[in-house]
């Protein structure tokens, strides 16, 4: 065990910390949730490709810099620390794009990773369906083949950023006569592609973050198909791993977030009255604290040989229940401003707690529901009797 | 940057651990409340066979030069099998204090032979707790008063034993007067040296924490698997699952820290207060909820002093209470937190600044 950086961590951090330091912009962008704001965001993520900074951990033919993961936390650390803006592609770079270097062919790597590194092509994830959510086994969505074409019909839905991304990685039923998790296949599509309607759902916040997806008669070429035939629930189970293991949440996150409610406390300690707030917050970063640790020594594991599996389900609950919280903390403090919107008059200063709020509410339902993750941990990690 | 323990760690660990396994059962625990010490020379002798007294001891005393966080994965294994002997009183507390007053102290450097060779067990005593474990079988004790920390024979205080709830933990109030002759050190000296005492004996005492809250889940699994009600296990239950999941939650998260911990002491000591508090609490709040759910899921035969449950039980909620309970390590936390000065934030994991 060795928990201090090498020189060249240490450069790299450096690094990145001017890069970004000189790259920012100048005025924080607006939500990508509008279509204003979905370009800016665009346009960022092709200024971090320019930078060589759009994904470090991935090789540098396709637009990376080969780093190990301990690296990739020290970039995310630097990222979350200069508040740089979120990641509009972050279901290409995080989810798609270690499943591509698994599972892809040579051409499909070529043809999807750059492009997806550069921000030119933003992905969706399309797996829910409107009788499919825990039950992902339960797909119905057709992908038919006729020849070397697979003719898509029936919906998604929940899809992050489907209202304004460019493509869409899906999981459809290929095999009309199979069950459950056989005979599925991860096929791309195309939004624009003819027989292809994007409804756009608002949330919460009232902004359109994810939509449905209705596919009539869509034609997408066999090539778009990544894996095997029917091997589409192996494809996504690891791409789950990914986005529940390590990748879609960084401890870097949190851990901004947990200084962030230790400045709002110190800003509002003369009024508050209610003694556990404080425990909330030393708890607060406690857990981001211990949630950062815990990603270090899996990345050490893994850069080892190691591999991540029903673990990941462990660190889902943690993240998302511990974010839940401290945005629980954080609404405490503010008290009555809390409910603000940004542009009220007495909302000054109170930050985009609110809105963080109200996602944070759909952490512990996202990337599979905590209580399907509770399952796993007894079943897969404890050993206990699924009937 | 490695996270991971070291081959060498690995593999001592795992034969520390088969001989824990084989030698300390619950039917070995429960004798062991019968006797008059609670204590026994051939265990004591397996102990001191697989180097563990000697391990932390400096190699210029016949040690083998260790390092706490060496020890800590084999304290978690103390911890999952109750070990019902003060080997870590004397090996992760005693035996680092005596390793930094042995230079100047020929009594230090004398009772560190003693102890790598298996022929000395210390007891020692902190303001934390008031109480000290298993003063009856030490040969010396450390005991601190204000700023001095002094070395007592056992023949030398009185002992007031103070029975404890956990039998296997012999507990006792002490009568001692201190002279300059059994002062090892006083003032600033003292004073540190006190504060290591106590991080020590909280970090010890988390790691037996993890290892308690591990044992709890590992047996109540299986009696979920074996226990029928309503015509199958009683495990295939969502809402026990649910229960023993989140057992596991803060049983992983409390791992991170702990490690951290036990690396702080000798390579980042301006910053092993923090982690180690941070250690203390979060194994406590594992190994207190653990018990809460596994007595749970046991049903009434959890209830019992027939069910080895409550050996481990007992365990966890008294431990978590000593070397300073959860308040006394959240708050030592907060102080530093809540100093407008206190560096925090992504970057700030494994900085080198406190
Ligand atoms: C903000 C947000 C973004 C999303 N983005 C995407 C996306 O980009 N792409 C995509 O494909 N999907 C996306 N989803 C959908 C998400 O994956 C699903 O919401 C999730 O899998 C749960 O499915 P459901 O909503 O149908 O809830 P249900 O499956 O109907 O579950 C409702 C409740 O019942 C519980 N429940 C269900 N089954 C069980 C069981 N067996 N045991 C115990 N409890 C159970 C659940 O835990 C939950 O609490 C997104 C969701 C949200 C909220």
């Amino acid at each position: 065990m060795d928990l201090e950086y090498t020189a060249e961590q240490k450069k790299f951090r450096q690094e990145v910390r001017r890069w970004l330091a000189d790259h920012m912009p100048a005025e924080p962008l607006q939500s990508f949730d509008t279509d204003t704001g979905f370009k800016q965001h665009r346009r960022w993520e092709k200024t971090l490709a320019e930078g060589n900074f759009a994904m470090v951990t991935w090789p540098q033919k396709y637009g990376g810099r080969g780093c190990n993961l301990i690296e990739w936390l020290i970039f995310e650390e630097e990222y979350y620390r200069a508040r740089a803006p979120l990641r509009v592609n972050q279901n290409g770079i995080f989810l798609l794009g270690p499943t591509l270097m698994e599972y892809g062919t040579s051409a499909q790597k070529t043809r999807y990773l750059t492009p997806m590194a550069k921000g030119e092509e933003i992905w969706a994830q399309g797996w829910s369906e409107p009788g499919a959510g825990s039950d992902m086994a339960a797909i119905r969505c057709k992908a038919t083949r006729t020849g070397d074409t697979y003719v898509i019909n029936g919906q998604k839905t929940w899809s992050t950023r489907a209202a304004f991304a460019d493509w869409v990685f899906c999981i459809f039923r290929t095999d009309p006569d199979s069950l459950r998790h056989h005979g599925l296949s991860f096929i791309l599509v195309p939004l624009n592609a003819s027989g292809v309607t994007v409804r756009p759902i608002r949330q919460l916040n009232g902004l359109t973050g994810f939509a449905e997806i209705f596919f009539d008669d869509v034609q997408v070429p066999v090539e778009n198909r990544l894996g095997e035939e029917g091997q589409g629930w192996q494809v996504a189970m690891a791409t789950a791993g990914f986005e529940r293991g390590l990748m879609l949440r960084s401890p870097a996150r949190f851990q901004e977030t947990a200084k962030q409610l230790v400045e709002l406390y110190h800003s509002h300690r003369n009024d508050i009255l209610d003694l556990s707030i404080e425990d909330a917050v030393v708890k607060s970063f406690m857990d981001a604290e211990a949630y950062a640790l815990s990603t270090y020594q899996t990345a050490s594991r893994l850069i080892k040989g190691g591999k991540i599996g029903s673990e990941s389900s462990l660190n889902k609950i943690f993240w998302s229940e511990l974010d839940q919280r401290m945005h629980e903390t954080a609404m405490s403090i503010l008290a009555s401003r809390a409910e603000l919107l940004p542009h009220a008059p007495a909302a000054e200063n109170v930050g985009n707690w609110l809105d963080d709020f109200l996602f944070a509410q759909s952490g512990p339902i996202y990337a599979g529901a905590n209580e399907i993750q509770r399952n796993i941990i007894a079943e897969r990690l404890l050993g206990m009797p699924r009937k | 940057m490695d996270f991971t323990f070291t081959k060498d760690q690995q593999l001592y660990h795992d034969s520390v651990k088969r001989f824990l396994t084989a030698k300390v059962t619950t039917e070995y625990i429960r004798q062991s409340w019968a006797s008059h010490t609670g204590s026994s020379a051939k265990l004591w002798q397996g102990l001191v066979e697989l180097g563990l007294t000697a391990m932390l001891v400096p190699k210029a005393y016949q040690g083998l030069g260790m390092k706490l966080l060496d020890f800590i994965l084999l304290a978690q294994e103390c911890g999952r099998v109750a070990l019902p002997e003060p080997l870590l009183e004397t090996t992760m507390v005693a035996t680092p204090i005596l390793g930094t007053l042995a230079e100047k102290d020929p009594r230090c450097r004398s009772l560190l032979h003693k102890i790598a060779a298996g022929e000395a067990r210390i007891a020692v005593l902190h303001t934390v707790n008031n109480l000290i474990s298993d003063a009856h079988n030490a040969d010396w004790l450390l005991l601190p008063k204000s700023d001095q920390l002094h070395l007592l024979a056992r023949d030398q205080v009185r002992l007031t034993a103070q029975a404890s709830i956990d039998p296997s933990r012999r507990l006792f109030t002490v009568e001692w007067q201190g002279s300059s002759e059994t002062c090892l050190t006083s003032g600033t000296e003292g004073v540190a040296l006190l504060a290591f005492i106590l991080n020590c004996g909280a970090l010890a005492t988390a790691a037996q924490l993890l290892g308690l809250a591990e044992a709890m889940l590992a047996m109540t699994v299986q009696y979920t698997i074996d226990r029928q009600q309503f015509g199958r296990p009683i495990g295939a239950n969502q809402a026990l699952k649910h229960h023993l999941a989140n057992c596991a939650v803060a049983t992983e998260f409390a791992k991170a820290p702990l490690y951290r911990a036990a690396y702080t002491v000798s390579q980042r000591p301006s910053q092993a207060d923090l982690a180690i508090s941070h250690a203390k609490v979060a194994a406590g709040e594992a190994a207190v909820l653990t018990a809460k759910h596994c007595i749970q899921a046991h049903g009434a035969m959890g209830y019992t002093w027939e069910c080895d449950l409550h050996i481990f039980m007992k365990r966890a909620w008294t431990l978590d209470k000593f070397w300073g309970p959860a308040g006394f390590h959240k708050n030592r936390l907060r102080l530093w937190l809540m100093d407008t000065k206190a560096k925090i934030g992504a970057d700030q994991t494994f900085s080198t600044q406190s």
